[in-house]
């Protein structure tokens, strides 16, 4: 194959036409409370597992609700289900059940 | 006959309705639990979004209440309605109180008994308290000594005291943290305060002004300018002060041995945890329901919403109706407000006593 000097690159946009909805709908019916944040972040301020790695809570919480779910599978795993997000939240949100219901999600749809 | 109205609550809504209600020819009665009048706007400096000095407002609102006679220094025993109004009976809340000419709000006692007045309708102009931010108790009010509250600074600047830090240094750097008590359902207060936002942004440039070479650091999670001229105001708090403002709630603080504060928040539109410390942490504390309404909401019965704050009868078009024959609301009762609002709000109710009382006299 000739090589003319261009490689593939991911398409960065979130495809909300492409987007699939499953797992957002059996972490809905979990956790209805997911529906209530306001973004303001104190969940990823006083995450334990975000201070040491790339895990931001608030923003998988956003992914789900646009249909990414690749990405809550790779980072998912480091949480270390401490609790102290929920602690925090201003909003009330149930995270550890959220987390929980992630992770269920990713059992049933594999 | 003249017709009598009673005030309760001394602030600028009560203050500036019981004026109003004056100048229609009513007797006017103006009962006000603290020993002197003026309410929060008292303890402010200047107000946003001009600037404008708070005791200017004070003394305009004061101006109307020469014909008004001032009761403070007490509280509600009981109130009973009959037929023709209300009686209000009222117990001394504590010594140094009681009577008071209007030009002069720190006068000796003149009274120093319960008393009974009777009025064709009530006035209730109760206000608000200011959230207690010892309650969140994460963000150290109380235990550091650097974290203060909006109103602690406030009064600072009114008394024209240096803002200085616990160990008596200039503060390098400053937070605001935005929503202290307010939009947290961890405090039971689901509302927005609205008041907090525009006010953090004045007093970013207020401290600014005082010392330009500090960074100033506003924590928010929506900047909401609402009204006329605030805008503007976080406009030139960027272009003018260079105050900076991340969004993201600040989740928790901790003290360093030289009684600076961390503060952990994340930086949500970075969307990295963020540590910052600063010399000195400003809490924009938002209203919660005063307390001295709530035994006069259940003498009268009158209904409030989840949130604590009495409902008016309907929110559009009986804005300053209670539900009750004869009661009106005014001001901070009914919520949070700005000082603009709460004086409209109250001229607004005041209009509709005095037609209240004449066409009551009509039916008569």
């Amino acid at each position: 194959m000739i090589d003319f000097g261009y490689t593939l690159t991911r398409d960065r946009q979130l495809d909300y036409d492409r987007g699939d909805f499953r797992f957002l709908r059996i972490v809905r019916a979990m956790e209805p409370s997911l529906d209530v944040c306001i973004g303001c972040g104190s969940c990823t301020a006083t995450c334990s597992a975000g201070h040491f790695t790339g895990f931001n809570i608030r923003k998988l919480h956003t992914l789900i609700q646009r249909g990414d779910n690749e990405t809550i599978k790779a980072e998912l795993k480091k949480c270390m289900f401490c609790g102290k997000c929920q602690l925090v939240c201003p909003r009330g949100v149930n995270l550890r059940n959220l987390i929980l219901a992630m992770n269920r999600a990713i059992e049933q749809l594999g | 006959m003249k017709q009598s109205v009673i005030v309760i609550g001394g602030g600028i809504s009560g203050m500036t309705a019981a004026g109003i209600l004056a100048l229609q020819g009513l007797d006017v009665t103006l009962l006000e639990k603290e020993t002197a009048i003026g309410g929060h706007v008292a303890h402010w400096d200047r107000l946003f979004p001009d600037r404008k000095k708070a005791s200017e407002v004070l003394d305009f609102a004061m101006e109307g209440l020469k014909k008004v006679k001032l009761v403070t220094g007490v509280t509600i025993s009981g109130i009973s309605k009959h037929d023709d109004g209300f009686t209000v009976s009222t117990s001394l809340q504590d010594a140094g109180c009681g009577m008071q000419d209007a030009n002069t709000t720190q006068l000796p006692p003149a009274a120093d008994h319960d008393s009974l007045f009777t009025a064709s309708a009530i006035l209730l102009a109760t206000g608000f308290d200011l959230f207690e931010a010892r309650k969140k108790e994460e963000y150290g009010y109380g235990i550091y000594n650097n974290v203060i509250t909006s109103a602690d600074l406030e009064k600072n600047f009114k008394s024209g005291k240096a803002i200085l830090t616990h160990e008596g240094k200039v503060p390098g750097r400053i937070g605001i943290v935005h929503c202290v008590g307010s939009r947290d359902e961890k405090v039971g207060n689901l509302y927005c305060s609205k008041v907090c936002c525009v006010t953090g942004v004045k007093q970013a440039i207020e401290l600014k002004e005082l010392y330009p070479a500090s960074e100033v650091f506003n924590f928010y999670m929506d900047l909401r300018m609402f009204d006329r001229h605030f805008e503007e105001l976080y406009y030139e708090a960027q272009q003018k002060w260079g105050v900076s403002f991340i969004r993201g709630r600040l989740s928790e603080c901790s003290e360093n041995p030289d009684g600076s504060i961390i503060l952990k928040t994340e930086d949500t539109l970075t969307g990295s945890p963020l540590k910052m410390t600063v010399d000195l942490l400003v809490l924009l504390t938002g209203f919660v329901p005063a307390q001295s309404a709530k035994t006069i909401c259940s003498m009268l019965d009158l209904k409030t919403g989840s949130d604590g704050f009495v409902n008016p009868a309907d929110s559009h078009t009986k804005n300053n109706l209670s539900g009750i024959n004869g009661v009106f609301l005014a001001g901070a009762v009914k919520g949070p407000v700005s000082i603009q609002e709460a004086i409209a709000d109250a001229r607004a109710a005041a209009a509709l006593l005095a037609g209240y009382i004449k066409s009551t006299l009509v039916n008569d």
